[in-house]
């Protein structure tokens, strides 16, 4: 139980998709404009990694090894049009403001990467775990982004007001997403390198 | 004169990089040097003015007249990887040089979430054809512009004595906020 914790802690600090390991970083830049939205990313990203982690563990044996890259690919995408497809019907506005990054899940390199490097070797409750682990790394540092840029670009945190009138707006443009997640990233290294 | 207002506004207001956050991870991974920089934009160019052609012609021939609109990132996805084999394969046959100087750029490209954006963006815009091949050409000059300047600016930072978090990822992001702050200046332009 021990080791099979460790693959889930370890996704949340040690292998933290955003802040070590620097994947995935269009939408953690662009979807971060709320620390709903940031939240929101973070789940739908979750779910379609957690599961292509266990459909891709349970077929290690069955896909060949030259065409595995292809093979994932289809795997992966099919779960994002399953998530595409759910968020059109239950979350609407959710949906319309994550807009192309939706989609884009196809393609974040967080997914591929431990389809390749975790799923294909392992079995399917740790490929689940190690999923979830991740995901949930990649949605809290989806989550705490949002909330920085919420706070100082227009003053609420998740849609409740802390103080009235109009934040820095430069933070929920592209320019603030640079700027947190720079910063962040630096506290980040800060506070695992004290620990180490 | 609409052209004129895509490929401006798509080289520089709505910049792939610096306002809409699409093509990070080639951004960030391939602006140390000048050279490789431009190495990479030429490649993302080319490959994506053929993946829009070849993404338009499929949406509107294949997709819509079928009713499988649903299959699009399925379909896009494997479309766009199978083409950047394609076209490496082909580049190798006909021109030896032009491979050997774009051939190490194109499988990194299958994993640049811009071409994958930019074909789902032409879609949802409703371009016509040649909107969209110059849409998105326009689109990966204004990548290449990016990761050119990008890359001057992190040569010099090399050269820079700065604490070690601060080196790398970090400062290369802050860097970027500079110059996206800049590039908003052109929002005004279209």
């Amino acid at each position: 139980m021990g080791k099979n914790l460790k693959y889930f802690t370890d996704g949340i600090l040690k292998n933290n998709p955003t802040f070590v390991l620097v994947l995935g970083m269009c939408p953690t830049l662009a979807t971060t404009t709320s620390a709903f939205n940031g939240m929101g990313m973070g789940v739908a990203t979750m779910f379609v990694l957690v599961m292509s982690n266990i459909v891709i563990s349970l077929l290690k044996n069955v896909i060949p090894d030259k065409v595995r890259i292809p093979a994932f690919i289809v795997v992966i995408s099919s779960f994002v049009t399953v998530v595409q497809l759910l968020m059109q019907a239950y979350v609407q506005d959710l949906y319309n403001t994550l807009g192309v990054f939706i989609p884009l899940i196809v393609v974040n390199c967080i997914i591929l990467g431990r389809a390749e490097a975790f799923a294909s070797k392992h079995n399917v409750w740790e490929s689940a775990l190690d999923g979830l682990g991740i995901g949930l790394g990649f949605t809290l540092a989806l989550t705490l982004i949002g909330i920085v840029r919420e706070v100082l670009g227009s003053g609420s945190i998740f849609g409740l007001d802390i103080w009235q009138g109009d934040g820095a707006l430069v933070f929920i443009l592209s320019p603030g997403a640079f700027f947190v997640l720079g910063y962040l990233m630096i506290v980040f290294r800060k506070l695992t390198s004290k620990n180490a | 004169m609409e052209l004129f207002a895509i490929i401006i506004g798509s080289i520089f207001a709505n910049n792939v990089v610096f306002a809409q956050s699409l093509g990070i991870c080639p951004f960030l991974g391939v602006s140390n040097k000048v050279g490789t920089a431009a190495g990479m934009g030429a490649a993302v160019t080319f490959v994506m003015a053929i993946s829009s052609l070849v993404v338009w012609l499929l949406q509107y021939y294949v997709l819509v007249p079928l009713g499988m609109e649903y299959m699009q990132t399925i379909v896009f996805i494997l479309v766009i990887a199978a083409l950047v084999q394609m076209v490496e394969i082909v580049l190798k046959k006909i021109s030896p040089s032009l491979y050997q100087a774009l051939g190490i750029f194109l499988p990194l490209i299958t994993t640049n979430c811009a071409v994958l954006g930019v074909a789902l963006l032409l879609v949802q815009k409703e371009y016509n054809l040649l909107e969209s091949v110059v849409y998105a050409t326009s689109i990966a000059l204004g990548f290449a512009l990016a990761l050119v300047i990008m890359a001057g600016i992190r040569e010099r930072l090399e050269l820079v004595d700065m604490p070690k978090g601060v080196k790398g990822v970090p400062i290369a992001l802050i860097t970027a906020g500079i110059l996206a702050m800049a590039f908003m200046g052109f929002s005004g332009l279209v």
